[in-house]
């Protein structure tokens, strides 16, 4: 019985492990010099799961730019309860915090333990039960992450969410779009959406339940809303033109979005109930690219009014446009920080299109990315990472850069070019 | 920007342009015909035979009518960084087009309008609807009938080729006439 359920766990890891094959990983391109220095130890019986959840908190807390993690290598003891955890021994070795765990399976699924200790103040942080039902060891250890994350830096963690995106194959008329959506680190991506003509622009309904994007599928662009878990779909617009650039209020009763029916593409705002539009922008120049602020009041979006394109807000009270930007002659694709107070973009620099942020307070722009193809930055909803996509080579891919440019981290896929990535809100 | 007015006024000055050209490259026949915009579609075709060459030989008259037939051979015409304008080696081009348009009425054309990869995917969407919508009004005022023609943009979505230099930009870059 028991060397059957090896078999069995065996048989799974393969399944895991091919189905990860298809996924984004993660490849960490700059670490932060004041990355904190954290031990996360293997858990005690977490030998033959499907997944190795140390290791996923681990690469969580790496990733987020905020943590060094000590080399498993470099931990010659390996306690699994506070208890045990020897201070004098792990403060030889540099780490400001450890944690430790253990893991067990039950009849319906696991039980993990984790506590989180201060090394320098020789104390218990946090420590926890998480009951996990079926197989979502993963789910788990993002909630892990999660909960130590917030516990040190005093921020939530963004560990739990998702990232929706496009990919595409092909060349020309023969090309294959996809709708991913993936977890925030790239991985168990699932497939929403297949077509041969191009999709664009996903965005999240702030619950996290639908998405709503751009598809070619009737041979012109039109807006299609879709329910995550159900993949049920209803276009949503069909005007002549431009139907582009969705993005959903943090009400989530209305849809931003761009229109070009009567004429130059303006900024309209669509009634998600009632399908009702109302026309926001009016004048001879492109406006596009629309995005919430979080208070739900005004408006960032793109316009070449002055000649190129910048960065306007716009007061749905009423008022004239605010032009925002004025580094450079391409700023484009705005997007809020949570708070409001700053706006990530891209900008044309003298290298190339780059991930850049402004501080709403002042006007001085600083570039955060290192690469210089860069397109569609997506905000985490915790403000603390910028996703967005560049250019690896002749590939697209996902790339995601600290809000203060720290660090970053790259997300390769083996399924073509990946591009218009979208972070989903806490769906917890 | 004014670009409504902007394109309509140079697409006239382009169809004064072009007549010009046409007698200056030696189209002795015809020039008439391209400014009267009176739907009549006699004497010249002008149908490029591959990318590089797209001011084809002017054939003869007893030939046009029989040409006007086709739909013609060159689809597509490429256009500068950041630019929606018609540049004049590919004037010839939409000429041709118009004058099918113009005798075939029941035809129907979709200008599908794309960019390069450079820049923003929705800010492309608008530039790439900005050339098509360019071709449309040359078309327009060449006689074409609105109802026969209609825009449809794809900005950086579907590339003709890939690669990241000014050659793959370039071809990139382009209103494709879609039948």
């Amino acid at each position: 019985m028991q060397s059957l359920s090896k078999v069995c766990l065996f048989c799974l890891l393969l399944l895991v492990s091919s189905v990860a094959s298809a996924n984004l990983t993660i490849e960490i391109t700059r670490g932060s010099d004041q990355a904190l220095p954290i031990g996360v130890v293997p858990f005690a019986g977490s030998d033959g799961l499907p997944e190795d959840v140390a290791q996923i908190v681990q690469d969580d807390l790496e990733r987020s730019g905020y943590f060094a993690p000590l080399e498993r290598s470099a931990m010659f003891e390996q306690p699994s309860q506070s208890d045990d955890v020897q201070f004098g021994t792990w403060r030889s070795l540099d780490v400001r915090y450890l944690v430790v765990g253990q893991a067990e399976q039950t009849d319906g699924g696991f039980e993990l333990q984790f506590e989180l200790m201060d090394i320098s103040g020789q104390r218990r942080m946090i420590g926890e039960t998480v009951t996990v039902r079926g197989n979502d060891l993963r789910g788990a250890a993002h909630y892990i992450s999660d909960q130590i994350f917030e516990e040190i830096t005093d921020i939530r963690g963004a560990f739990s969410t998702k990232i929706a995106y496009v990919t595409a194959q092909g060349i020309g008329d023969d090309m294959q779009f996809g709708l991913y959506v993936a977890d925030a680190d790239g991985r168990r991506s699932e497939q929403v959406l297949t077509s041969d003509e191009p999709i664009m622009s996903p965005t999240w309904s702030p619950d996290g339940t639908k998405l709503a994007y751009v598809s070619f599928e009737t041979e012109r662009p039109a807006i299609y809303i879709q329910d995550v878990a159900t993949g049920q779909r209803v276009q949503a617009t069909s005007f002549d033109g431009i139907n582009g650039a969705p993005a959903w209020s943090p009400d989530g009763r209305r849809i931003a979005m761009s229109l070009s029916k009567d004429g130059q593409p303006e900024i309209y705002i669509m009634n998600v109930g009632s399908r009702s539009v109302e026309r926001i922008t009016n004048n001879n120049s492109i406006d596009t690219e629309p995005a919430w602020a979080p208070d739900g009041q005004s408006l960032l979006f793109t316009s070449n009014r002055s000649g190129g394109p910048q960065l306007y807000q716009y007061s749905l009270g009423g008022g004239e446009a605010e032009r925002l930007t004025f580094t450079g002659n391409y700023n484009a694709r705005g997007r809020f920080s949570p708070d409001g107070e700053q706006i990530f973009l891209i900008h044309r620099s003298s290298r190339g299109y780059q991930v850049a942020r402004q501080d709403l307070s002042g006007d001085r722009l600083v570039v955060l990315s290192e690469s210089t193809r860069d397109e569609s930055p997506s905000v985490a909803p915790n403000g603390t990472m910028v996703i967005f996509a560049t250019q690896q080579g002749n590939s697209g891919v996902l790339s995601a850069v600290s809000a203060d440019g720290r660090s970053s981290f790259r997300l390769p896929s083996a399924q073509g070019d990946v591009r218009d990535p979208a972070w989903s809100p806490f769906l917890n | 920007m004014q670009l409504k007015p902007l394109a309509r006024s140079l697409a006239a000055a382009l169809s004064i342009v072009l007549i010009a050209g046409c007698s200056s490259t030696g189209g002795t026949q015809d020039g008439d015909s391209y400014g009267s915009q009176d739907g009549s579609t006699t004497g010249s075709s002008t149908s490029g035979t591959g990318t590089g060459s797209q001011y084809g030989s002017t054939s003869g008259s007893g030939a046009g009518q029989q040409a006007d037939s086709r739909i013609p051979e060159v689809r597509t015409i490429y256009f500068d960084y950041d630019r929606d304008t018609i540049k004049s080696e590919y004037e010839s081009v939409v000429m041709a087009h118009a004058r099918y348009l113009r005798a075939n009425p029941n035809a129907q054309v979709v200008l599908h309008g794309h960019t390069d990869e450079r820049g923003t995917r929705e800010y492309n969407m608008a530039l790439g609807e900005r050339r098509a919508g360019a071709v449309e009004r040359f078309l327009n005022i060449q006689g074409v009938s609105s109802s026969q023609m209609s825009v449809v943009s794809y900005g950086e979505e579907r590339p003709a080729v890939n690669g990241q230099d000014e050659s793959a930009y370039a071809q990139n870059r382009r209103v494709v006439f879609n039948y």
